[in-house]
């Protein structure tokens, strides 16, 4: 059989930091990057006799999540003690939920190959603590706890086995980043590991109805390190299972750099969590006035502010649905649209040449350096013919090079277009002289010749010449 | 009468009359200490000594007005599982043998708040797991009554420094007993409150849904008073109660009239010694004089209880005590290669033989596999346990059982027997499992002069009506007068 006969099967269990003040049992700030352990007190370094006091917004925000991705909101939910020993977990244990998540049954909806619809189904969201951060060989071998990211809120994001490729389970990741980020509990900057998934996959044969042996990739936080493993682990399973051999259920760890997974047996052997309901805390219950009333605050979600871009600027379902897949892309164009009221041009600019830069930088588009009034500004600039798109494709690079007004960069740059009659006919006239093999071709009836000519023209004028203007002088002056 | 001889509240009178000033109260139970610890041997740390500069300035600010509080300047011992700021809390274990808590107790801020006077930590069982204090890694304190007896556990410091007049009062915490059994071994008062009466913080947990923190007291008034000052809602424990504040003297009313009391049938069988039971018929008798309506009843599930708090409170204590890794503070050990065996040396050399014991049975009953088994078969008789506590009482205001089935034994005649020393909690466990509060008040002693316990248990918050109760016994039957701690060797 070849690997073609074979399918993936992919479940992600996402965390993601929630974007509190303060930790979920105690009042130390959340605050990414601090010195090493400045945001601890006796709760979060687990000095005896404290006891966590549970956070009202984490419960809060978790609802928020869990309806935002379609769940039931359990209106009787506790906590559980998930007990293993790691010097980054300085109880010894993590306060999660086990039997009685608050968020369950939810789906997240994305496109499959063929680009219509698909839910990915939530088995569960619950809240739970991220644990401290081990440093390595700091200081000349050892290892150095800091406990600033102990007690930082987490939710955990279980979904079902239902993502069936690489390509899918990024998307259905990607849509969960956005659906996170437009309800605002949590900033999912990845690179700082606030948003990061553990990796389920197991292969079966095409039309099996059982599902493989599982492995799990721990910690994993970058679409391109997740797509990456899970095409490997794919082949590898498969590859072992064609040469007769067995998946053993185990967690993986990825190798970046050489691209493959490694076994971890050695941490997995007897991982037994000993769960069971956290004595030191109440059972938590919400009415259903509560739930409602974080339903009826929920904000614009993508989906349905996809539709009201087609419906209230008419444009198609795909640019919709690319420019509101980020909430930050999505603002940049709410802001420059309302200012400069073309929002055709707005989106052009956003998902060609902007998104072209994003991607050739691997910039995430939280972090676009400019603004949506500076957009506006370019597309202004070039409605009233103060430049041509040529310059404004400069421009757009410049705003990411050095952001500022770009009414300023083109006067800075000298950018700013040739409109004067007497100037154009000089360059025209210049062009013509230079070129006259393109007049022969123009009078043999080859039209492409005109196009050259304007060609040549902007090169000359480095793009700041009026190309509607060119076009009109070259004609007047080819068919004297 | 000697200072040391006062109750607390004849204290206060005699500050509030200026007879004695702070300084006169601490100096006596300075010099007391001086002279009995070394046979009581009830102390972890003795700050008696610094609490005098401590008594003169409170006389000081009494002076100037600025301190108003009537229990001002009277000493307390602390049990040594409540953190005290900038005075080591040990637990009575080698773990914490050098364990600073950088902030208090909440328990503790109230006693500051009152300005009482801390004199020390008291000795207890490691973690405040046994029935005797001979599993403190430090001393084995003894019972004034007698030497060669143990003071009873976990809290038997604060027992038996409160009985030999080292201290006029004590903190204890009580899991499964730990209060009203030395209490009643050492013949003075100990209660255990309703769960969520007293905040936790700043107690270092044994067994998280048991634990309590109670007064041990002189007498019945003195309890009530040490109940005033510590309980009370506190936000940072939610498992705390948010309810009324009450004035506990007041319920002291010396008046059993009708009161209903339950004698449980399952209480008096087998493994009770008979002259504690014939004490406690003695009791029974002068309640019924007294005019209270007594009544035998059954507590079907008394036989199950034993179990059930040993399964949870050991799976609670193994995931507690996770904590003491060697990683952050406490013991650690000079013998490790790696991070397995910092942790298993760590934790192997740092605790004690009946820790130890209670955490493997905890991690073992919370394991794949036997967690049905033992731990959740455990929760459902705790609910069990508390629907029938709450069918005696709707019968009954009070139920009256033994404290312990014997009175203090002899040192080392247990310790080497766990089963032996978990059946000394029969009579005391099931009132934690069911979150009620319970009172131990002495009610004779037998033919060796060894004092006997009683118990009284309530319904969920009603310290006021147990107090009531006790007092009224405690002023009729007038044990103080009658019988002392002896000190025999």
């Amino acid at each position: 059989m070849s690997r073609e006969d074979y399918e993936v099967v992919i479940g992600l269990e996402v965390h993601a930091e929630l974007s509190t003040k303060t930790k979920i049992f105690c009042s130390c700030s959340t605050e990414f990057g601090g010195e090493p352990n400045t945001h601890v007190c006796p709760i979060c370094m687990a000095m005896p006799g404290s006891l966590p006091v549970l956070n009202e917004k984490v419960v809060e925000y978790a609802v928020k999540a869990g309806l935002a991705t379609n769940c039931d909101i359990s209106k009787d939910s506790k906590n559980d003690r998930k007990n293993y020993f790691y010097p980054d977990l300085p109880k010894s244990y993590q306060i999660s939920q086990f039997d009685k998540p608050l968020c369950e049954h939810g789906y997240v909806e994305i496109e499959d190959e063929e680009g219509s619809p698909k839910k990915i189904g939530l088995t569960r969201i619950h809240i739970e603590e991220d644990a401290g951060k081990l440093n390595h060989n700091e200081f000349g071998g050892g290892s150095l706890v800091d406990l600033n990211r102990a007690g930082v809120p987490l939710i955990e994001i279980v979904s079902e086995p239902d993502i069936r490729s690489a390509e899918e389970a990024e998307r259905y990741l990607k849509k969960l980043k956005s659906i996170l980020e437009y309800i605002e509990v949590s900033d999912c900057k990845m690179q700082e590991g606030s948003l990061r998934a553990d990796v389920n996959v197991s292969v079966r044969k095409r039309g099996a109805k059982e599902f493989g042996t599982r492995t799990e990739m721990k910690n994993m936080n970058s679409f391109k390190a997740i797509t990456r493993a899970i095409e490997y682990e794919k082949d590898r399973q498969i590859d072992v299972i064609e040469e007769g051999g067995k998946i053993y259920q185990e967690t993986l760890r990825w190798d970046d750099v050489s691209g493959k997974t490694f076994s971890m047996r050695d941490k997995e052997d007897a991982q037994d969590y000993r769960y069971f309901p956290e004595p030191d805390l109440v059972a938590i219950k919400l009415s259903d006035e509560y739930i409602q009333k974080i339903k009826n605050e929920l904000p614009e979600l993508p989906e349905s502010r996809k539709a009201r871009y087609m419906e209230e600027f008419k444009l198609s379902e795909k640019d919709s649905r690319l420019l509101t897949a980020s909430k930050y892309l999505s603002n940049i164009f709410e802001q420059a649209q309302k200012i400069c009221g073309n929002a055709k041009a707005v989106a052009n600019w956003l998902l060609s040449d902007i998104s072209r830069i994003l991607n050739e930088k691997e910039i995430e588009p939280e972090n676009i350096p400019f603004t949506g009034k500076d957009l506006a500004k370019l597309v202004s600039l070039i409605d009233n013919g103060t430049i041509s798109s040529a310059i404004g494709k400069k421009v757009v690079e410049e705003l990411f090079e050095n952001p500022k007004d770009p009414e300023e960069i083109i006067k800075e740059k000298g950018w700013i277009q040739i409109s004067d009659e007497g100037a154009i006919k000089e360059i025209v006239l210049k062009i013509l002289e230079n070129n006259p093999q393109s007049i022969a071709d123009y009078k043999a009836g080859k039209d492409r010749a005109l196009g050259f000519l304007v060609g040549q023209a902007m090169k000359e004028t480095k793009g700041k010449a009026n190309p509607q203007m060119l076009n009109k002088m070259f004609l007047e002056e080819l068919n004297k | 009468m000697d200072i040391i001889d006062f109750t607390v509240h004849e204290l206060q009178e005699k500050l509030k009359n200026k007879e004695l000033t702070s300084y006169d109260i601490t100096k006596a139970y300075a010099d007391r200490i001086l002279e009995k610890e070394k046979d009581v041997q009830a102390f972890v740390t003795d700050i008696s000594q610094q609490a005098l500069s401590k008594a003169k300035e409170i006389d000081n600010k009494k002076a100037s007005g600025e301190i108003t509080n009537s229990l001002a300047g009277i000493p307390i011992g602390i049990k040594d599982n409540i953190c005290t700021k900038g005075v080591k809390t040990t637990c009575s274990s080698k773990m914490l043998e050098n364990f600073i808590a950088p902030y208090n107790a909440t328990v503790m801020e109230k006693i500051n708040e009152e300005n009482l006077i801390n004199l020390g930590k008291l000795n207890m069982d490691e973690f405040a797991m046994g029935g005797s204090t001979e599993y403190s890694y430090f001393k084995k304190t003894k019972n004034p009554w007698n030497l060669n007896k143990v003071p009873g556990g976990s809290s038997g410091g604060s027992a038996a420094a409160v009985s030999a007049g080292l201290v006029p009062w004590a903190l204890g915490t009580d899991t499964g007993g730990s209060i009203r059994q030395p209490a009643s071994f050492c013949g003075i008062v100990g209660l255990k409150p309703t769960y969520g009466l007293v905040s936790r913080y700043g107690v270092v947990a044994f067994a998280s849904s048991l634990d309590q923190v109670g007064p041990i007291t002189k007498d019945v008034t003195d309890c009530a008073m040490l109940l005033n000052i510590i309980a009370g809602h506190d936000q940072k424990d939610t498992t705390s109660a948010d309810i009324e504040k009450k004035d506990y003297t007041k319920a002291l009313k010396n008046d059993v009239k009708g009161l209903k009391i339950g004698i449980p049938k399952e209480y008096f069988g087998e493994g009770i010694n008979s002259e504690v039971k014939a004490s406690l018929q003695d009791a029974i008798k002068r309640y019924e004089s007294l005019g209270a309506v007594v009544e035998e009843c059954s507590l079907n599930i008394a036989d199950y209880a034993l179990a059930t708090y040993y399964i949870i409170a050991c799976a609670e204590a193994s995931s507690n005590l996770g904590r003491f890794d060697g990683i952050r503070y406490g013991y650690r050990t000079s013998n490790y290669t790696d991070l397995k065996s910092l942790y298993r040396n760590s934790r192997s050399e740092g605790f004690g033989e009946e820790v130890k014991r209670r955490i493997i049975l905890g991690t073992y009953v919370l394991s794949s596999g036997y967690y049905d088994a033992y731990y959740k078969k455990a929760q459902k008789v705790r609910t069990l346990v508390m629907k029938e506590f709450a069918k005696c009482f709707e019968k009954y205001d009070v139920l009256l059982t033994p404290t312990s089935p014997t009175v203090a034994f002899d040192i080392g005649s247990k310790s080497s027997n766990p089963l032996e020393m978990y059946l000394s909690d029969i009579c005391t466990v099931s009132v934690n499992i069911a979150g009620l509060p319970a009172i131990s008040i002495p009610c004779g002693v037998d033919k060796q002069n060894m004092p006997i316990g009683m118990q009284l248990i309530g319904s969920r918050f009603s310290e006021e009506t147990i107090l009531n109760a006790a007092y009224a016994f405690e002023q009729d039957y007038k044990f103080r007068e009658k019988y002392k701690p002896e000190f025999k060797k």
